[in-house]
């Protein structure tokens, strides 16, 4: 098989002419013996691969770009399966005593639509698919730190995704226990069958992928920047990821750990998680006997900064978005890069907020840090709207998914502020009121914001547009759509409707709240096939979209669409940390932070380029 | 490598904290053992990262004032492709569900991960740049 090599030199990557001028380029220098391209296309592809073509390419490739756009459509096509299983849910749920599932059947499809959306959709969407495209491009990157360990990601990933799906197929059905696998409910004694084992096992194999990826991202971002790009001066995208790398490499091992220990509590007759046949002395289990209790410890060690995973890295692409279609600079870069620390490091010690109600937790302890979280997530707020603030808005569909996500997350951050209080969460607890917050949560950053980025960076990883005017149908329709489907939940929680029920009683009046969130759902499901559409459309009918259509600040607007293998023939000098915009505006007179006006114009004078 | 190290080392300070209070006011074990070891998490990569800083002193990606052209050298090796991953990604796989779907599977998973393993280390040895 090919073994092709090639050691970028940075040669290759000087600056470029300054706009207007012919400069002659430099030659290429790549070491004898390297598989490297010619730099033949004064603006091009300069390093083609000359490796396998075809299917085969897909198979070996070891490139970032195209693992980051394998990893994005595999997660969205897991999206649709999560969405249609969301649909039956909301039909079953739509009369009192509806035959359309059996009892078992609705289990094993909450159970998978929790386990695809958010371990196999959110999260290898934002640090699988965005994050290893558009980190490397952005920080001035040939490829990411090691590219064959980014490639093993994927594969994990995608056999971990077949795996989880074979759990249909198999005698007993799927998983049918929850997303969240408690002990000992996912016992082998009350669930049975290879279903749960199958589900565990996905896992696994997901969760070495992701950890594989956080490693990668996290020296990707601290060892291959770009001359002049200092920590400071990276896009706050990047630094989010860079904090999720950090996240993750906390939190995944844990899960992994506790999965290996609950397969053996469920085949080598462990009793890590089950008291099952241990002996008692006096009524109560003597220290060899395991704890139930523990797997809610470890799972929501890594569950709670799980959402804060699937969370920063889409305040990092709302953070990209808002500015270039605000015309300004980002407003507080580092409260907002603090923040995002802040947060990341508040979210790993507030597990227990989701045990309240065993009554076995510190409950001040993490309400009070639950609650302080607020601060820095409100920080953020105040920097969105800061940025906008006097801005000159372009509503196009990138920024209208951006204020689509603001309006989200704000209900479902402040009813997350209500949940924080012990008090409150003992009245909701495993209510709908306890689904509506949390699918605005991650509704709010995972699909508004993450379908924001998808329309911002499209036009950089296919070189075409997507047609705005579909684009906005879709974002009006998921709009409608989710505020429909989530705010009778809301109330019909409050009313006490338990969440994970297939039938409920008929005189409790619910039943029109469940209608109504059933209609919203199916707008939502419109508004991905008009997404489709545009896809489609864009395939057949290809709007050319040039290196930077949304005159972007950061530097994958840079390089051509798509860039060339190895991402850059050159780049510009870094002064700020938006290096496109000041090389295609040197005569602006809004400046990024930390740069006075005389510095950078004189920046600007010294340093083109010839 | 300055702000890096900070960054890490910021992360075990913070979780050294937190899990002592955290100790001290629960006495509960699983969460303290999981915050000190996030709090190491953050010291010993961070404390590499200063030493490192030390040695190195500031690399031009982290001067402000650093020009492209002060890049110019080699800087990383990156395999334009490689069947390897897939080989291992493959047996891993294989290995992975020997446990589920019976155990004759792990025959075929732990041959392609040895055959990925000797693959990909021989391959990173001829191409003379890892």
């Amino acid at each position: 098989m090919t073994d092709v090599t090639d050691v970028t030199d940075v040669t290759d990557v000087l600056a470029p002419p300054a706009p207007g001028h012919d400069v002659e380029l430099p030659q290429t220098h790549l070491p004898a013996g390297t598989g490297g391209g010619h730099l033949d296309e004064p603006h091009g592809h300069g390093h083609e691969d000359h490796g396998p073509t075809g299917i085969l390419k897909w198979l070996t490739s070891t490139d970032h770009k195209v693992i980051g756009l394998s990893y994005m459509i595999t997660s969205i096509v897991l999206f649709y399966f999560a969405g249609i299983m969301a649909l039956f849910i909301r039909l079953q749920l739509t009369t009192p005593h509806s035959s359309l599932l059996t009892f078992g059947q609705y289990n094993e499809l909450f159970t998978m639509h929790g386990s695809l959306m958010l371990y196999l959709f959110a999260g290898p969407f934002a640090f699988g698919g965005l994050a290893n495209y558009v980190v490397p491009l952005q920080i001035g990157a040939p490829d990411m730190a090691f590219p064959r360990l980014n490639a093993l990601s994927y594969w994990l990933y995608l056999t971990g995704s077949i795996t989880m799906l074979l759990g249909f197929l198999v005698a007993g059905g799927a998983a049918s226990f929850g997303w969240v696998a408690y002990a000992p409910l996912s016992s082998a004694a009350s669930s049975p069958g290879i279903g749960g084992d199958v589900w565990i096992m996905a896992l696994v194999l997901t969760g070495f992928s992701a950890i594989f990826t956080g490693v990668n991202l996290v020296a990707t971002i601290f060892y291959l920047r770009a001359p002049g790009m200092t920590m400071f001066r990276m896009p706050i995208f990047t630094w989010n990821m860079l904090v999720t790398g950090i996240l993750i490499l906390i939190a995944f091992p844990v899960l992994t750990g506790a999965l290996v220990m609950l397969f053996c509590d469920r085949h080598f007759g462990t009793h890590i998680f089950t008291v099952t046949g241990c002996h008692l002395v006096n009524g109560a289990p003597y220290s060899g006997c395991g704890s139930p209790l523990l797997w809610q410890n470890l799972f929501w060690f890594f569950g709670h900064p799980e959402v804060y995973i699937l969370a920063l890295p889409f305040f990092g692409i709302v953070t990209e978005v808002l500015p270039v279609f605000s015309r300004k600079p980002v407003f507080g870069y580092k409260g907002m890069v603090f923040a995002t620390m802040a947060i990341a490091a508040l979210s790993t010690g507030v597990w227990a907020h989701h045990m309240f109600t065993t009554g076995a937790v510190l409950l001040p302890f993490f309400s009070f840090l639950s609650l302080l979280i607020a601060v820095p997530t409100g920080i953020k707020f105040f920097n969105w709207i800061g940025t906008m603030w006097g801005g000159q808005l372009v509503f196009t569909t990138p920024m209208l998914f951006c204020i689509g996500f603001l309006l989200a997350f704000l209900m479902g951050g402040v009813t997350g502020i209500m949940l924080a209080s012990p008090p409150i969460d003992f009245a909701t607890h495993d209510t709908y009121f306890v689904v509506a917050h949390f699918h605005q949560v991650l509704v709010g950053t995972a699909v508004f914001a993450g379908f924001a980025g998808f329309y911002y960076w499209y036009p950089k990883m296919f070189g075409r547009m997507l047609n705005d005017t579909l684009g906005k149908w879709h974002f009006w329709l998921l709009f409608v759509g989710f505020w429909l489907t989530f705010m009778p939940q809301y109330i019909v929680g409050l009313k006490g409707m338990p969440r994970r029920v297939a039938s409920y009683p008929t005189d409790l009046g619910w039943q029109i709240y469940n209608e109504l969130s059933t209609i919203g759902a199916f707008i939502i499901a419109v508004s991905f096939a008009i997404m489709l559409w545009n896809l489609w459309q864009s395939w057949r009918k290809p709007i050319p979209a040039g290196n930077n259509p949304w005159d972007a600040h950061t530097l994958e607007w840079f390089t051509t669409s798509p860039p060339p293998h190895h991402n850059y023939t050159h780049l510009p000098p870094i002064r700020s940390e938006r290096p496109t915009w000041d090389y295609n505006h040197p005569d602006a007179l809004a400046v990024p932070h930390g740069v006075v006006a005389e510095a950078a114009a004189h920046a600007r004078k010294k340093e083109p380029v010839a | 490598m300055r702000v890096e190290a900070i960054l890490l080392l910021f992360l075990g300070v913070f979780f050294g904290i937190v899990g002592l209070v955290y100790w001290f006011w629960s006495s509960e074990q699983a969460g303290t053992a999981m915050l000190v070891g996030t709090c190491l998490l953050g010291f010993l990569p961070g404390s590499y990262y200063f030493w490192w800083h030390r040695r190195m002193g500031y690399r031009v990606e982290d001067r402000e004032d650093a020009s492209i052209e002060e890049g110019a050298g080699e800087i990383n090796s990156f395999p334009g492709s490689s069947i390897w991953p897939f080989i291992l990604g493959m047996g891993a796989f294989l290995t992975v569900i020997s446990l589920v779907f019976g155990i004759w599977l792990i025959l075929p998973g732990i041959t392609l991960i040895v055959t990925a393993l000797v693959g990909v280390t021989a391959e990173s040895r001829r191409g003379g740049h890892v």
